[in-house]
Formats: C-alpha cells, structure tokens, sequence
C-alpha cells in the first residue's frame, strides 16, 4: 500500500484513538511526513505476512517528553542515525523499518524514515496501543533482544547501548534522553522477517488508518462513528469494541511522579447515577465503576469527545468535557501470560486481576 | 468618562461609560476608510449624551480589522522569516502546512539558522550571527520591509532572538521586526506562525493605528488611546503598531466582558446570540475562560490566546421547520428584515415565535398570528434545548451559575435555562462589544519552565506574580490596581525533576 498525503491525517488520528490517552501527540510527526509526501516522496506500507523471512526489520521511534517536541522539532536525521548505528552494530543494512508502538506519535516517525531512506514500512507494532516503557514490547515477550539500540538527537550525537536485559535498555535510553535535551530518536528491536511474522501485532498501522478513516468520515457519510467503530474492530485481530461509558468530565486529578504523569479522571452519567473513574500513567490503565472493572490494561480504554468522537488525550482532558469512553479488546498476542507480565495490571502496580474484555 | 468604539465588519458602535454606567452610544455602518466611521460613531455618540468633551479621559478601539485581513489576504506584507533551531526542526520548515494562496503573499524568503535553546536554558548550538546577517543582505536585496524571528524555547529565553534583530538591523536599518519571545506561549509552529502574521500586518497595522488617531485628533479629543487583545485586556495603540496580531479575535472577548460589566456579575455563562449563531462562553473573575486548542486563522495555527467559545446554529434568523422541532443551523443571516414573517416575508425565523409568542417585540405581531400555539411550543422548547445542552458543555465547573444574554438575537430568550441558575439580560446588550472595550483593564503575565518542589513552591510562584505584575504595570496598570487573575502549573511528563510549565497573569486598571 503507497501512503497517500490524504491518509496522513486518517492515520493519525487512529494512532490517537490506539494510543489510549497516551503516546504523545501525533501532529509533529504527521506533518513531518506530510512534508516528505509533497516534496514527493514514497512510503510503502507492506504486510508482514509478505515479507521474506530472511530481511532485516529495524524498528523505530522517539521518546521522551512530547511537550519538548513542540518546542524542538527534530531535524529528521535523527532517527536515521539510529538506524544506522544498530546496522554498524550488525554488519548489515535494513530492508525495512516498523513502529514499536503504534499508538500516538510513534506510529509516525517509521513513515518519515522509509520516505527519507526509500524502504519500506511493515505493517505491524509491537504494542498494539501506547505504553510508556521500552520493554513493553510482543517482541521482548518473545524473545526478541531489544539492543543493539541505536539511539540519537538533532545535533548528531549518537549512543549505541548493548544489554542483554531489556529493563535495562529502557533505564539506560532514558537516562540518554535527558541528556540529549528531552526528546531522542532511536532504534531497537533488528529482527529478521520470520520473527516480525512470529512476534509483532500486524495490520495495526492500516488499522490506525481506518480507524481514523472511520471517526473523520463518518459524519460526513451520515454515519454514527460510534457503531461503526463497534462494527468494524471485530473484523480485526481486536477482538470487541464498546462504549462502556458516557457522560461529562467532572474532575481531572493528575501530577508527576518519576518522569509519568499520574492521575484519574472522573466521568459522570448524564443523569448522575453513576461514575466512572479512570487511572492513568500516561495511558489509561483501568475504568472503574464502583466496585466493578469496566476495562483494564493492556485492554484499550479511549475517551472520545461523545460529538465527534475524536480521541482526547490525558493532557487535554477537562472539566465539562462530555465524553463517551470506548474500550477495545487487544489482541490474542498481548492477552498471553508472558504478555500480562510484561504489560498487565501487576506491571503497573494494579492489585487486579486481567478479565479480557468481552 | 471612557469612549468604547467596536469596529466591526458591518457596523462601527460607540458608547461612552461614566461612572453610573452608559451615557449614551450609537450604532452606524463601518465605512472602507474606517476613520470617518469611528467620527461619526464617537460624534454621534458625544451629541446623543450631551457630553463635555474636556471630561472624556480615554478611548478604548476594538477592532476586526487585521483577523479580516489575514482572512482576505488583503493589506499583507512578505515577509522575511528567521528560525532561531539548526540542527534541530528542520523537518517542518516555516509555512509547512500554510494555505498556498497566503504562502504566495507572504514569499519564500526563509531562512533556518543555527541557534535556540533547550527546555531547561542551555543552547542548542550558538547562534550562527553570520548566517543571520546573511539573512538580513537576502532579505535587503530582496526589497523585504519586515521580518520575523522565532528561536526555539524563546519563552524560556530571549537573548538570541534579541541579538537577531540586532544583525537584521544592521544590515537593513529601517527594517520592521517581529520577535516570537513577544507573542508568548510554548509550541515553535503555532508561535512561529503568529509571529510571521503579524510581521506580514505590520504596514496595515501604522495605517490603522494612525486613523484611530486622526479620527480623535478630528473630534479634538488629545487623551490617550488603547486598543484592545484578545484576552479582553488592553494594550497601548503604539504596541498595537508592533503587535497587531494581538488583536485577533478581541470581538467575542469584548461582548463577553461587556456583558459582565453591564450586568454586574463576575462568575458567569454568556450567550452571545447573533443572526446565524450563539456564541456560547464563560466567566470566571469577569475574564473568558480561554481556549486549549490551537486557534485557526484564515487556515494557519497561532498561537495567540482567544476565549473558548462554543458557536451554535442558533441565531435571531434560524429557519423554524418541521413544525417546530427543527430549528437552525440555517438562518435568513443579513436578510432577516426581509424574509422574516414579522417583517412582511414568507419565511418562519426564531425571532417569528418569539414575536408570535408574545416574549418579543419587533416587527409587526399581526403578521404572525397564523403560527400555530402548537410550532410555538415545540420551536420554542427546541431553541431551549439547543441553549441547555451547549452551555451545559461549555460549564466547567459544577455549580450554578448565572447565564448572561447579549447580542441582537437575546430577544429570543425568555425562558428559564436548566443548565443555569437564572437568567439575566442585561440593558444596552446590543453594544456590548463597546462597552466591553471601554471597561477593559491592561495585562501581563509570566510563562516560564520550572522544577518545583515543595520547598520551592512559594518562591518561584512569588517571583511570577511579581515579573506577571511588573509587566501589568509597564502595560500601563496602576501597581495599587493589580491582581493576579490567573495562576497554571502544568507538569510536563517523562523529564526528571518535576518541570513544570507556570504561567502566572495580572490585570490591573488603567489610570482615569
């Protein structure tokens, strides 16, 4: 699939919906590829059930604080740098690049790096979603090693770290960013073609196109984006789509702890009966109402804007707001115990249980 | 007394406050040289309240004049554009993203030069002085009269966008420049795009300036002259001259204070209710609350700061169909006195039941009698409905509060709102806009990232209202006057340290 400068949009906005409430903005990055697209360049979205099985897959992405990237905008070499930093590492050049996460600005930064270096994207993440850390990956889950990683800034500086755990890549990346001014670039992950097939969650980038095709157009074609969102998810490796809550924003409680922001939201039904509260660490991690879970983590929890429903960030959100919060069932991949250790309640310190959203 | 003049696309209003509230105002149509409508507005008005021009101390202007520049690419400059980033933002060059027909306007003298800064002060790399002075000998060649400067975390720290104009100076003395470290708040592209906007009014902005002026040297008024911004505060007309888009969008943030000061009430909804749409807002401390988002201007993102403000298709002209349960978004609009059924037309409106219904008074009452008590009902609890759902989303705080009516379409309500306490109409509601100008006071405000901590807490937030307050003042406030109005921490994620994003904002009065 050749992306097109009309997809971009589309694309970022389902890259906001999966990044449930997280992932950092993807308006930087969206308009860095619309950039690259007028100045006539190509980027091939190619399925990972097609690629050969012996090609190498860098992935990439940037991380750090994305109120840094309104301010300072990368150069667009960055990423680059990193990639080849991790093909040094292997004596081998890339056949293609893949996002780590395709929720938020991440599903971005892959699309500006095949335009820049002419190869392709795979259409595949190893999140799924958004999640804050490194290691949260189906890739790490699966025995993917995280490093070599490459990882850069605008100014050329360039890091390689080689570790064997995958905790320690992410504490030591992290370390790195700060340095590098708050945002950094970076490559991790090289795997060949047979592990994407074997270990990444597919189709999620032309997943997060329809998504957002769906939310942008459905007004337009007289269409509830609610039920269509409800209709369509299914059909996709995302097992259920629902609305589990409606009603308005009536406190948002949110602070910094170690680098996240930490917080809850609470929405009130219309008629006032009931609350539904959501805690989030940069992504939203569990909707309670009463004593009962509506949707927890690595299940999606999106809050949309109930007239639009376009997606609505932790940072955005607001008193007055009236919402209508969508969970999404993730995957067979990321429901696994292996996965649920990773990036399941218990890894984000919530005493409760995974129950699949059904 | 204070003389409040709204120039708008359609009319000129002028109002004159004393100390009990209006004197008199009048209403006449703005005209193309703008000056001679703002005479007559101010003359009218001075003979309507029999009023001794010596006790007039100041004249307050609000004007659309430069947002509908910019939406007709009309009076624009080139402009000559400067980034303070290398090596970093080159993947968004400036006017990525801009309209092509306001790109063709504003030229393709852009340059990105090595410089900026980063989140917390330290520079990204040195500012490249040599390839600014080359900037300035292209943009000499080039015949460009005004530029535009914006470095990289500029709020944080002005200094090279200061030496820039310096250079720029130096190598094209008369050169006008705009520097993004004047028009406020984080985000490079939306703060960019103000700053090339208003390099590109510049010119406009000496020619307006200087018929507000010539039009009170015609009146032989010599007191002092403000312009008013979109925050509902004040600015001096010579910062104007410098800062017209500072400007934009003043309109809904005057109608809004207006109707505060009219009806005496702080903490508040506001309707402001026109022909095609209500514009619905809220007060706190008789300020709009602003916008989050990104405020689109004839297709470009700025930066600049304007009331959140809801538009509903509920205005005096809204179709009334389906027997009275549809009514709006689609209005007559201008054409209200002609096709309304009150004013002879075949047309239903809203302003027809609210005639029909007995609650308002334009028109002729007879010509509406065939309305059915039946559409009356049902369009009248429809128009209910539209009010209560969207001031219902615009209240962001629970708790009762009044909602105030103002505009031409307020006449159209005379119903309770349930989302509201009560509701309040306030007199001379048509000149709100005015009277909203008259009664502004001036600003500042402090914008910095910081790492706080509970031990550090109050001397920081301390040094903010003070720098806030300095600036209020050098605005032009009265010190005794002053009070912070605004205080907003926002923690900035995934950075060590607890940085967080502080702006502080104090408004004080103007001496009378």
């Amino acid at each position: 699939m050749k992306l097109k400068i009309e997809d971009v949009d589309n694309l970022c906005t389902g890259a906001s919906f999966l990044g449930a409430g997280g992932g950092g903005d993807p308006y930087i990055g969206g308009l860095m590829v619309k950039q690259a697209l007028a100045d006539g360049a190509r980027i091939d979205i190619v399925d990972p059930d097609i690629i050969d099985d012996d090609s190498l897959i860098i992935p990439t992405a940037m991380m750090g604080a994305p109120t840094v990237l309104l301010e300072k905008i990368p150069s667009g070499e960055e990423a680059i740098r990193a990639l080849r930093a991790v093909e040094t590492q292997l004596g081998r050049t890339a056949d293609a690049t893949m996002p780590t996460e395709v929720g938020g600005i991440n599903s971005t930064i892959p699309l500006f790096v095949a335009a820049k270096l002419g190869i392709p994207v795979v259409d595949a993440d190893g999140q799924g979603r958004a999640f804050p850390e490194l290691q949260m990956e189906t890739f790490a889950i699966n025995g993917i090693k995280g490093t070599p990683l490459g990882i850069s800034d605008e100014k050329g500086d360039v890091a390689t770290v080689l570790t064997g755990d995958n905790h320690r890549m992410e504490k030591i990346a992290r370390g790195i960013t700060i340095r590098f001014g708050g945002t950094a670039y970076f490559a991790n992950y090289p795997m060949s073609g047979a592990d994407v097939k074997r270990t990444a969650v597919k189709h999620t980038l032309s997943l997060a196109r329809s998504i957002g095709e769906i939310i942008l157009m459905s007004r337009q074609r007289k269409m509830d984006p609610f039920e269509e969102l409800e209709t369509f998810l299914p059909t996709t490796s995302y097992s259920v789509a629902r609305r589990i809550f409606e009603g308005k924003v009536v406190d948002v409680d949110r602070k910094t702890e170690g680098g996240f922001t930490l917080g809850n939201v609470t929405i009130r039904q219309h008629d006032r009966r009931s609350d539904c509260i959501i805690s989030f660490q940069n992504e939203n991690l569990v909707a309670r109402s009463g004593e009962a879970v509506l949707a927890i983590v690595p299940d999606i929890i999106a809050v949309l804007d109930a007239e639009t429903a376009l997606p609505i960030t932790n940072e955005t959100l607001r008193y007055g707001q009236r919402v209508i919060v969508m969970a999404v069932g993730v995957p067979e991949v990321m429901r696994t115990p292996d996965a649920l250790q990773q990036f399941g309640p218990s890894a984000f310190g919530l005493p409760d249980v995974f129950v699949p959203l059904s | 007394m204070k003389v409040g003049v709204d120039v708008g696309g359609t009319n000129t209003d002028a109002v004159i406050i004393g100390e009990s509230g209006v004197i008199s105002w009048k209403k006449t149509p703005t005209t193309e040289d703008v000056y001679s409508g703002i005479v007559t507005a101010i003359s009218d008005a001075i003979e309507a309240g029999d009023v001794d021009i010596g006790k007039i101390d100041c004249v307050m202007i609000g004007t659309t004049q430069f947002t509908n520049a910019v939406i007709e690419r009309r009076a624009l400059l080139p402009v000559g554009i400067v980034r303070l980033a290398l090596p970093a933002a080159s993947a968004i060059p400036p006017l990525t993203d801009w309209p092509v027909d306001l790109v063709e306007v504003i030229g393709s003298n852009v340059h990105q030069v090595g410089g900026g800064y980063e989140f917390d002060g330290q520079e990204i790399a040195p500012l490249d002085e040599l390839a600014v002075a080359e900037a300035g000998r292209s943009m000499r060649r080039s015949g460009i009269e005004t530029a535009a400067v914006t470095s990289v975390f500029a709020p944080i720290n002005r200094a090279m966008e200061d030496r820039a104009a310096e250079i720029l100076r130096n190598e094209v003395p008369d050169i006008r420049i705009s520097l993004s470290s004047d028009l406020g708040q984080f985000g490079l592209l939306p703060r960019e795009n103000s700053t090339i906007i208003n390099a590109s009014l510049s010119a406009l902005a000496s020619r307006v300036v200087d018929a507000f002026k010539r039009a009170l040297r015609n009146l032989g008024l010599d007191v002092p002259l403000f312009i008013s911004q979109n925050d509902g505060t004040l600015m001096r007309a010579d910062a104007v001259e410098r800062y017209p888009v500072l400007t934009f969008a003043s309109g809904p943030t005057n109608s809004m204070r207006g109707a505060v000061h009219l009806a005496g009430i702080t903490d508040a909804m506001v309707v402001d209710i026109g022909g095609t749409t209500s514009d619905i807002g809220m007060l706190r401390n008789g300020f709009p609350r602003q916008s989050t988002h990104f405020v689109d201007v004839g297709g470009v993102k700025t930066n600049f700061r304007m009331p959140d403000i809801l538009a509903v298709g509920l205005g005096g002209g809204s179709l009334v169909r389906d027997g009275g349960d549809r009514v709006g978004p689609d209005s007559v609009g201008y054409q209200l006195t002609k096709r309304a059924v009150c004013f002879g037309g075949d047309t239903i409106t809203a302003t027809d039941i609210a005639v029909a219904g007995g609650w308002a008074d334009v028109g002729d009452a007879s010509l509406v009698k065939s309305i059915s008590r039946d559409i009356i009902a049902r369009a009248r609890e429809r128009m209910r409905e539209i009010l209560d759902v969207n001031v219902e989303r615009m209240k962001t705080e629970a708790g009762d509060l009044p909602l105030l009516v103002v505009g031409g379409g307020s006449i159209l309500v005379d119903w309770p709102v349930r989302s509201v306490s009560n509701v309040v109409r306030p007199d001379y509601s048509s000149v709100a806009n005015a009277v909203g100008a008259a009664i502004a006071q001036v600003s500042g405000e402090c914008e910095r990232v910081l790492s706080i901590t509970e031990t550090n807490r109050n001397s920081i937030l301390d040094d903010a209202r003070d720098e806030a307050r300095q600036n209020a003042i050098d605005a032009g406030a009265l010190p005794e006057s002053i009070e912070i109005i605004e205080v907003e921490q926002i923690p900035i994620s995934y950075l060590p340290g607890n940085p967080t994003r502080l702006r502080v904002k104090a408004v004080g009065d103007l001496p009378v």
